[in-house]
């Protein structure tokens, strides 16, 4: 037999060997070599949590009073592994994407990150877990208790309640120690994860090795457990299709809802495509764990004496044979099974008590106080590390309450039942876009409050929590509000009772609640981006499929607007089309009037760049606008300080109408030159046309035939120059001129522009003065354009200098790598208000527009000479018109003083 | 009777051609090339009917045309505008300047021609 001191022993043992892995794990994963710590194999080994003590111990007891029904709890599982790609994949995904926590922050971030629900899943999760926990203890307690009873020399049973306080310590103590070492962003925990893949191992193996033994050892092979099976009481159990099925549904929900189940399968899930492996390995393992549960009970009623715990012959069995040893090793298989539960469910329910209600209280009690980030994360540990050594404190007093009481055999499933009233919140979340924070809180609230009617509180017995005149009669005598027969249904038995009405009704509230109240707009977000999970991928959104337009426009005019004037808006619009719903058809007259709403707020180019986002479905990002949308719009949810917010949107909305009065002024630059242009070109064409029709007049004199037809031509020649001017123009603001660089005297330059300049109208006498020797200098450019330049100057001067005898100044000298070169005229020059604007386009200052020009020269000439890495600038303050040209002497000159 | 018409456009060449129509049509014809002084022009002129350009120099046509019929003596004057911006919204600032025809440049002359004398004869 084996001594207690040596049980204790080698659990120590067992348990240091676990602080090994876990630490050995959690550093090479610190040091980036996860690897083979990340293999899907891992990934499906620390599934194996499902099978708790109660799977471990309990289904053979299960078998031994049930018969066969114990499948099922293996049955649901496996149904949702192999259907991974259905729900599995989804969440999974989902999780990844929004970096989900926990199962309550996977609720509370679908329904608009909403903390009422984060709240409520997490209460539900608490009190379903609870007493599970208080099971485990049970367990490995009474697996003590076994070995003690067993010995001959009776070594004094030490204090079961005792026991389990260590037991209890020891688990906050690994845990604090490997669930909270850091604030991971993804919540993952590698050594954790470690040490419960090799716990899975133990605990397979060990109900293996009892297994054979029992069908080798105890009996004689496979036909004779067979036999015994089809001779025993267990071969008469019927098979209750109501219950199989019930019990099927109910564990599938409860892989999918626990909280414990959720941290393996989805929290910690670092691949996607591990889901693909652990589809076959998983039920493969329940499979393993669950072959030998028949031969085990049907031995153990056969072989040990009536009355003996089936609960426990997982371990009596071996102990009755005299194998100690085997019996060891059963020991921690179910050490195992009862420990790893028991950290994960304590981690994965610590982060949720200390995210959804310890942190927020914390922050709401200490009002203003803006810290740290960094205090934050010390407080989020010291919050998770309380919650964890609270939640096993809970289970501790429970187990400690109920006195290790048989209701604790039965809670595995009512547990199971709890936490599944999560499933239609969970489920709705994901395939439902209609689906509302309102209608998940009240359907998990109604179908929280049945089951801890029905179910949980009648599970204490008559006289426990209730008292047996409310379970016999119902509360005050109203027959129909009998816990175990809600509306007169009494012939289920209580755990379909329970399971039926609380789903049901669950599922109904949620439903309708979801379609009488209206989303907000971070729940619409949210609600897009669960549902389309998959389509979720960077760049692949769809926003102008058929259908979401209604609902996107929306989201993105609530994002403007708010919520409340969007919608009103939106339903105001959709009563006048007669559409029923809130979101009216997406007509274009319907689109036009939000376009001018939307205006009114960010101008109109905003609104319509916006709005033609989700019309046309342009190539550029929608998803950045529903970005920006999506942040005004936050802004409007939660900032609780109305008058921070409007500020802001103030400010917003202020910049927002900037970038529109630049558009407008752009756009009545546009507007102004293509008038002018009309202008100009019309005015020649006014004259040709007239003259035209004139001398189709035979009656014409010669003289003046002659005299018209020079004026058609006149005019034709200045439509020509015109058009030629335009286009010189639009190539050189467009930087697009090709400069053809030659090397030439700057003398001949000046001598071409003026013989050039010396035919422009009117003839008048008209002097220029220059100093030839300064000139003669050579320069490289593209002497054609730069003589344009001078050309221009030379017929300025002579057309607009206003003195008696016009004399024009021509002034040549080098400057550093530049050439300077001044035009100065006698004239009374230029007003100084107009100084500014004369190099404009049409910006013609005289009365008489005789001049011939439509007002672009010195607008080309100030392009030419920035294409020429030069510059034209009026000289204030010299007499008459003044300007100088300054120009490079070499082009590379040009690159190294724009460089310095 | 002769029918006296002002010519108020700054286009020389436009002028001249105006000109030459509305002598031929039997017209007295005077004509003047800027905006400042056009008002004082039109007083003094007396005209049947005055032709009027928009963009002038040192004053813009419809200025000139808002003070005119702001005159108790000129409002019933019939003002002819013409316009290089031959827009809609052209056509309706001129008539709410006061215009009594908008034409727009380049125009036919008969067009011009019968406007002018349906003006007159009015």
């Amino acid at each position: 037999m084996v001594p207690f001191n040596i049980l204790v022993a080698v659990c120590l043992i067992y348990v240091c060997l676990l602080f090994l892995v876990a630490f050995a794990a959690e550093r090479r994963a610190e040091r980036g070599r996860a690897g083979w710590l990340r293999s899907p194999i891992i990934y499906t080994l620390s599934l194996s949590i499902y099978c708790t003590a109660w799977t471990f111990y309990g289904a053979v007891g299960y078998a031994a009073r049930s018969g066969l029904e114990f499948v099922t709890i293996y049955l649901g599982p496996t149904l949702v592994l192999v259907g991974w790609w259905l729900l599995l994949r989804k969440l999974v995904r989902i999780g990844q994407a929004q970096r989900v926590t926990s199962i309550a922050d996977l609720i509370s971030s679908r329904y608009g990150k909403s903390n009422l629900l984060g709240v409520i899943v997490t209460v539900i999760a608490v009190v379903g877990a609870t007493p599970y926990i208080a099971l485990q203890l049970q367990s490995v307690t009474l697996s003590f208790g076994v070995f003690a009873s067993g010995t001959p020399e009776g070594w004094a049973l030490p204090d079961q309640s005792a026991t389990a306080l260590w037991v209890a310590g020891g688990l906050t103590l690994f845990t604090i120690l490997f669930g909270t070492r850091n604030l991971d962003a993804n919540e993952r925990h590698h050594g954790v994860v470690m040490a419960i893949a090799l716990e899975a191992v133990v605990k397979l193996v060990a109900l293996l090795a009892v297994g054979v033994f029992v069908v080798w050892g105890v009996a004689d092979g496979v036909g004779d457990v067979m036999a015994r099976i089809d001779a025993s009481s267990i071969a008469d159990w019927p098979l209750v299709p109501g219950r199989w099925i019930g019990l099927t549904f109910v564990s599938s929900a409860a892989v999918l809802t626990l909280p414990r189940m959720f941290q393996v399968m989805v929290v910690e899930n670092s691949d996607e495509r591990h889901l693909a492996t652990a589809s076959w390995a998983f039920p493969l393992y329940l499979m393993l764990m669950s072959l030998f549960v028949l031969p085990i009970a049907v031995v153990g009623l056969s072989v040990l004496p009536e009355g003996a715990n089936p609960d426990l012959f997982v371990l009596t069995l071996p102990l009755a044979e005299g194998q100690g040893k085997l019996a060891m090793l059963a020991f921690l298989g179910g050490f195992s099974s009862a420990t790893s539960m028991v950290i994960v469910a304590a981690i994965a329910l610590a982060t949720m008590v200390s995210n959804h209600i310890v942190t927020p209280l914390w922050l709401s009690l200490r009002a203003g106080g803006a810290r740290a980030p960094g205090d934050v994360r010390g407080l989020v540990l010291m919050s998770r590390r309380v919650s964890i050594g609270a939640i096993l404190a809970l289970g501790y007093s429970y187990y400690h309450l109920s006195g290790g009481s048989a209701a604790l055999a039965a809670i595995g499933l009512i547990s199971f039942v709890g936490v599944a009233q999560i499933l239609p919140a969970m489920i709705g979340g994901i395939f439902w876009r209609g689906a509302t924070a309102v209608g998940a809180a009240m359907g998990l609230v109604t179908g929280f409050l049945v089951w801890l009617y029905a179910l949980y509180l009648p599970s204490f017995g008559a006289g426990g929590l209730l008292s047996e005149a409310i379970l016999r009669d119902g509360p005050a005598g109203i027959g129909w509000l009998r816990p175990q027969a809600l509306f007169g249904i009494d012939s289920l038995d209580p755990l379909l009772h329970a399971l039926f009405w609380s789903i049901s009704l669950n599922t109904g509230v949620f439903v309708a609640g979801s379609l009488l109240s209206f989303p907000s707009p971070v729940e619409r977000m949210q609600g897009l981006a669960f549902v389309n999970a998959f389509e979720h991928d960077p760049g692949a959104r769809g926003w102008s499929r058929g259908g979401a337009e209604a609902e996107d426009l929306l989201t993105m005019s609530q994002g403007i607007l708010g919520a409340e004037e969007a919608q009103r808006f939106f339903q105001a619009e959709a009563a006048a089309q007669g559409t029923a719903g809130y979101l009216p058809e997406t007509t274009p007259e319907f689109i036009e009037r939000l376009e001018r709403r939307l205006a009114g707020a960010v101008g109109t180019a905003t609104a319509h760049a916006m709005i033609a986002q989700f019309a046309v479905g342009a190539a550029v990002s929608a998803q950045d606008l529903m970005a920006v949308a999506s942040e005004a719009q936050q802004i409007l949810e939660y900032s609780t300080q109305l008058e921070a917010k409007s500020e802001e949107l103030a400010r917003t909305a202020r910049q927002l109408q900037e970038a529109n009065e630049k558009l407008k002024d752009l756009s009545v630059q546009k507007d102004t030159f293509l008038s002018q242009i009309s202008h100009e070109l019309r005015t020649p064409m006014t004259s040709i046309r007239a003259f035209s029709e004139i001398l189709m007049d035979p009656d014409l004199p010669g003289a003046l035939q002659q005299k018209y037809a020079e004026v058609i031509h006149e005019e034709t020649i200045r439509l020509t120059r015109l058009l030629d001017d335009l286009l010189d123009l639009s190539v050189l603001e467009n930087r697009k001129v090709q400069l053809s660089v030659k090397v030439a005297n700057l003398h001949d330059l000046l001598n071409k522009a003026v013989q050039a300049a010396s035919n422009t109208r009117p003839e008048r006498s008209f002097s220029i003065r220059r100093e030839f020797s300064a000139e003669h200098m050579p320069v490289i450019t593209d002497t054609d354009r730069l003589v344009q330049v001078f050309i221009n100057l030379v017929s300025n001067a002579r057309k607009y200098c206003d003195a008696e005898r016009p004399e024009l100044t021509i002034a040549a000298r080098r400057r550093g790598g530049r050439i300077i070169v001044d035009f100065i005229d006698n004239g009374s020059g230029i007003p100084k208000a107009s100084q500014r604007l004369i190099f404009e386009k049409f910006s013609r200052l005289t009365d008489t527009a005789r001049a011939g020009g439509a007002g672009l020269g010195l607008a080309i000439c100030r392009e030419i000479m920035a294409n020429l890495g030069g510059t034209i600038a009026y000289l204030p303050g010299q007499g008459g018109a003044a300007f100088r040209v300054s120009v490079p002497v070499r082009p590379e000159v040009a690159a190294e003083g724009e460089a310095a | 009777m002769t029918r006296r018409v002002l010519l108020i456009e700054d286009e020389p060449h436009i002028a001249e051609a105006i000109r030459y129509l509305l002598v031929r049509d039997g017209w007295a014809v005077a004509s003047h090339g800027e905006g400042r002084s056009a008002l004082e022009v039109i007083r003094r002129e007396a005209p049947d009917v005055v032709v009027l350009d928009v963009i002038l120099p040192g004053r813009s046509g419809y200025e000139i045309l808002e003070e005119l019929r702001a005159d108790p003596d000129l409002t019933s004057l019939p003002v002819l505008v013409l316009s290089a911006r031959g827009q809609s919204s052209d056509r309706a600032l001129a008539e709410g300047a006061g215009a009594s025809r908008f034409i727009a440049k380049p125009f036919a002359n008969a067009e011009i021609l019968a406007a002018l004398r349906q003006m007159a004869g009015a």
